[in-house]
């Protein structure tokens, strides 16, 4: 089952992982909701192990031994994370619980301090909920507005739509890498060139965007870029928010805490330098470790590759199911990532998933947390298959066979 | 395959494909919305009352073949009954698929035509979709203002 991706060996990258020889229901597993969280390797599951065996305290606290080289070890992992999207400064890689929280901390700590009455946030229709929501609110605290920039009936954005909204009153541009809905990749810099003229910032949700692709924030100069660890085969639990140091600086803090203060007293705290001004309270010291492990894991592969492997696998499974009369495909962008949604003539997308459970084949059925994007091509939900770098076209056919399965059920 | 098929009777998909009584009911006297934000699924009860019983009920579902069978079976089952019945079928149908121990063959029996639905035992995530259109019902009856959701 080797790939037309040469070198690329996907059964030994497969055998990295160890949850892949799990069989459920006396099937084997095979695993494509990689969109909603990505199986972990070897790797970083023994760097977790090893973090709580070898290397555990908490950190920047501590004179000890141990507090040492924890702090040692997370802060190597900070510098993973600077270079995997090439940041200037391993200081403008923040850590959160994920990218949702490294949303509602700029929405919040910039938000709240930038954006005035009448002042414009312009989104696309295709974001997840959490580049939504966390704008709204702010939106309503401040008497901001949110603009919504249209996608085509194929779940590309408009770029003319979008030129168009973007104005003097706009303060943020905020829109996805990739879809997670439809997979559709998103020309963030022509985005970032028009917030430029205009001088709004840009946030990038880079969620579905770094496990398949090589990212450069300084290249794209994005003001910030947010992603989570656990679909890019890390931990649940932390993500990365990048910011550009100046903008990071003159931010007010998003909690008060512990780890973030130079000096406390009840007459005036003063704040701690960045990273550590929005790093309140004992990090996920473990989980930024593994997560530094998965980024040596991804980048040890190679982005080129993985993408050359996934691309293939997708448009393999785009082949496959296009060819099948009862699929209608939602999101048909020329350029995708990794993303296949669909719908079955007649049956629900929670129906099929239940039947493809019992096949062995894991899929993400409901609205993805893009209900917005559900509303666009009028369904009240899809069935999302989301690759990884260990995917197989043998994998996509057993998709294929349990969607004839549902067709068996369902045909009566 | 045995438990899909258990899941997906063929009763089951009858009802999903020919839902019985679907469609606004004009006039109605009690109404409710009710929906599953987890999977989307969106139902509408109406329901005309006379003394206490349940003169008319008609609903309205986008969702998948369980929710909509189960909404069908409901209002064959308490269509001309009485609301105290209504809401004691559901007590019985909910505890049932809810209970982690076992059913007695009795107890199937006892739900009539909601016995083909027990299967959603064995999928914990559909659960909801069988008991959405219920939950609904029961919140159109106790005139509820806000919209029911499963979660």
């Amino acid at each position: 089952m080797t790939s037309v991706n040469g070198g690329y060996d996907v059964d030994a990258i497969r055998r990295d992982f160890p949850i892949l020889g799990e069989s459920v229901y006396g099937k084997n597993l095979v695993y494509l909701d990689n969109g909603a969280s990505a199986q972990k390797p070897r790797a970083v599951i023994d760097s977790l192990a090893h973090v709580y065996e070898a290397e555990y305290a908490n950190v920047h606290r501590g004179v000890h031994y141990m507090s040492q080289k924890a702090t040692d070890a997370m802060e190597a992992a900070r510098e993973k994370a600077r270079a995997l999207i090439n940041a200037e400064h391993a200081h403008e890689a923040i850590f959160v619980r994920g990218a949702t929280e490294g949303i509602n901390l700029v929405a919040s700590s910039w938000g709240r301090a930038n954006l005035a009455p009448g002042d414009e946030i312009v989104l696309s229709v295709m974001e997840h909920h959490s580049n939504i929501v966390p704008w709204q609110i702010v939106a309503e605290q401040t008497g901001a507005a949110i603009r919504v920039a249209p996608i085509s009936d194929e779940g590309v954005l408009d770029m003319d739509a979008l030129e168009a909204l973007i104005g003097p009153r706009t303060r943020m541009v905020a829109i996805t890498h990739v879809s997670n809905a439809l997979g559709t990749v998103v020309p963030v810099a022509d985005a970032i060139r028009l917030a430029r003229r205009v001088g709004a910032l840009v946030l990038l949700d880079g969620c579905q965007a770094v496990p398949h692709m090589a990212v450069d924030v300084r290249a794209l100069d994005a003001d910030f870029y947010v992603f989570s660890g656990h679909k890019l085969y890390g931990p649940s639990g932390i993500g990365v928010l990048y910011g550009k140091e100046a903008l990071l600086k003159a931010m007010p803090p998003y909690q008060g805490g512990g780890e973030m203060i130079e000096s406390v007293t009840f007459e005036k705290t003063t704040y701690a330098g960045l990273p550590f001004k929005f790093e309140a309270g004992t990090p996920h010291i473990a989980g930024a470790i593994g997560l530094g492990a998965a980024i040596d894991y991804v980048t040890g592969i190679g982005f080129e590759r993985i993408a050359a492997h996934e691309n293939d696998v997708l448009d393999y499974a785009t082949e496959r199911l296009g060819a099948l009369n009862s699929v209608r495909l939602i999101g048909t962008a020329p350029d995708k990532a990794a993303i296949v949604s669909f719908n079955l003539e007649d049956v629900h997308p929670h129906d099929v998933g239940t039947i493809l459970d019992r096949e062995g084949v894991a899929v993400r059925t409901g609205h993805h947390c893009a209900q917005p994007v559900m509303d666009r091509f009028d369904v009240a939900a899809t069935v999302r298959a989301s690759f990884g770098l260990y995917n197989t076209r043998h994998e996509v056919d057993a998709l294929v066979d349990a969607l004839g399965r549902v067709q068996e059920i369902f045909g009566r | 395959m045995i438990d899909l098929r258990s899941l997906y009777q063929d009763v089951i998909l009858d009802h999903s494909r020919n839902p019985r009584n679907s469609g606004p009911l004009e006039p109605h006297s009690h109404h409710a919305n009710g929906n599953n934000p987890l999977c989307g699924d969106k139902i509408q009860v109406y329901m005309r009352l006379a003394n206490g019983t349940i003169d008319n009920i008609a609903f309205e579902a986008k969702g998948c073949a369980i929710s909509v069978a189960s909404a069908s079976m409901m209002t064959e089952l308490i269509k001309g009954g009485g609301v105290e019945d209504a809401r004691a079928i559901f007590a019985r149908f909910h505890e049932i698929v809810t209970r982690k121990g076992d059913v007695s063959e009795a107890e199937i029996e006892a739900l009539d035509k909601l016995a083909t639905l027990i299967g959603v035992r064995e999928f914990p995530m559909r659960i909801k979709c069988a008991t959405l259109p219920w939950h609904t019902m029961a919140a159109a009856l106790d005139g509820v203002a806000e919209d029911v959701t499963t979660e």
